[in-house]
């Protein structure tokens, strides 16, 4: 990336203001994530309320980020580094938006499970680890922009295959769970609902580094060729 | 970038330097120009881009104390347009060139464009007739004008003097067509009234282009090469300079930062 100074500055203001909203937003869907993992093991439910009211906040900052891309492209018409920057970051709040969305439906699972009287931990002991080596991967995915790490960005790009095999493994898990005694059927479910969301928040994350790869590096590293994966 | 999908090569500088006199303005430049496609040459004033430009033409012929060392290559005969054996007249016809301020002769429409065609010993009518309306279809002007080719060419306004100047050059049938900063002096529609012919010219002939306009040259070009105190910094596919350019100085000029 260019760090030399813009011969407007008023550009540098703009760029650096965006690079910000960006970082609010991830601290935001950060602390999602994090308050629904913790509703899950520890069935404090009044939280579900607060992670639901945040999500509009994350999305709103969706919203205001992607109009400022729209008019400093209208403005300056970025090229090069910046016009990386600026494309990264209107997918990355789109990725954002969504992990924050799926932080919403774990928590909404977590009250399901709790109200029924439920204890979640008893059948799903594999989610809580998976949901922590998801909000890591988030974690990183936002260092990795902050700081516009590359290599960061390709560790959390690799930690997704593990959190994959472990969402499949809970999946067997639960399943095996199902078929013994069909009464922890509803429960399993619900369970299977929020494993999938932490799945697709690792994702997500993914993602995030995948946009910060191309806005250091120009190269788009989406849907690698099939011989490239192994 | 593959060198097999590389396209034909129309002319290619190698080794070319310049001397104003005692003032070297290019430094060992090496540029392929590839055939009937748009080469934009970019890069902060005074860095050599209009004198690079200008020895295409051999304008620079016409100042003593100027000197070219290293050759000009055009295709497909190979001839270096640099030797001194070779007639700068000659040069020009192959080789067109529009200005950054319209220059029309102070003639009729008609006249401007006949006037390189007459040059040439062409007096049949017929013949010029039709190539002058050629030229002038070609530039996109010809339906603006074609009800009063016998009025004063400086009368059209600057956009229409522009693309009669190209007309002019046209005129000539030239493999290659050197544009200084075409657009300058110009409003945004004539502007975008040039940039489409210039997507329009490209089927039939060669372009490089100068041009101030970072926009510009990510619209109009196919390559386009980043020049810089007389040197050539960076040269590319147009797609990849101006999302992912190799040269920090290329980043900094493009995005407007301080080198």
């Amino acid at each position: 990336m260019n760090d030399s100074q813009h011969l407007s500055s008023q550009f540098d203001e703009d760029l650096t203001r965006l690079r910000t909203s960006v970082l609010q937003m991830g601290g935001l869907v950060e602390t999602q994530v994090s308050a629904a993992i913790d509703a899950y093991s520890t069935g404090e439910v009044t939280s579900v309320k607060h992670i639901v009211d945040t999500d509009r906040k994350v999305n709103d900052l969706e919203l205001a980020i992607d109009d400022d891309c729209a008019h400093l492209i209208a403005r300056r018409q970025p090229a090069a580094s910046d016009l990386r920057l600026v494309f990264g970051i209107s997918k990355i709040v789109t990725d954002l938006e969504r992990a924050g969305d799926e932080a919403k439906k774990i928590a909404k699972g977590v009250r399901r499970i709790y109200e029924a009287g439920q204890m979640p931990s008893q059948y799903g002991i594999g989610v809580r680890h998976i949901a922590d080596a998801a909000l890591a991967m988030l974690r990183q995915s936002l260092d990795a922009f902050a700081r516009l790490d590359t290599a960061l960005a390709q560790k959390v790009i690799e930690a997704d295959a593990g959190v994959d095999v472990e969402f499949k493994s809970i999946m067997r898990q639960l399943i095996t769970h199902m078929m013994e005694d069909p009464r922890t059927i509803t429960t399993s479910i619900d369970i299977i609902w929020i494993a999938r969301a932490v799945e697709r928040i690792g994702d997500h994350a993914k993602n995030v580094a995948e946009h910060v790869v191309f806005i250091v590096e120009g190269r788009d590293i989406r849907h690698p060729p099939k011989e490239s994966k192994a | 970038m593959q060198i097999h999908d590389n396209p034909p090569l129309k002319a290619e500088a190698r080794n070319l330097n310049f001397y104003y006199g005692e003032a070297k303005a290019l430094k060992n430049i090496n540029m392929p120009i590839y055939d009937k496609k748009v080469t934009a040459l970019i890069g902060p004033s005074g860095c050599g881009k209009s004198t690079y430009l200008r020895s295409f033409n051999r304008m620079h012929d016409l100042y003593p104390g100027n000197r070219y060392e290293g050759e000009i290559r055009f295709f497909p005969d190979n001839t270096n347009l640099l030797a001194p054996e070779v007639d700068p007249i000659e040069v020009r016809m192959r080789v067109g060139m529009v200005f950054q301020k319209p220059n029309p002769f102070p003639k009729s429409i008609f006249e401007n464009v006949a006037y390189g065609l007459r040059v040439r010993g062409e007096n049949n009518k017929r013949v010029l007739d039709d190539k002058v309306e050629n030229a002038l279809r070609g530039a996109a002007i010809w339906e603006e004008v074609k009800d009063r080719l016998q009025e004063q060419a400086p009368n059209l306004s600057g956009g229409q003097q522009q693309r009669l100047c190209i007309a002019r050059a046209l005129a000539t049938d030239p493999e290659l067509l050197l544009f200084d900063e075409p657009t300058s002096a110009l409003d945004p529609i004539a502007t975008a009234a040039i940039e489409e012919l210039v997507h329009e010219l490209k089927k039939r002939v060669t372009i490089l282009i100068v041009t101030h306009n970072m926009q510009q040259a990510a619209r109009v070009s196919d390559y386009t090469a980043y020049m810089f105190l007389g040197e050539m910094l960076e040269f590319g596919k147009t797609d990849e300079i101006f999302i992912k350019p190799k040269d920090k100085r290329t980043e900094d000029y493009i995005t407007g930062r301080m080198g």
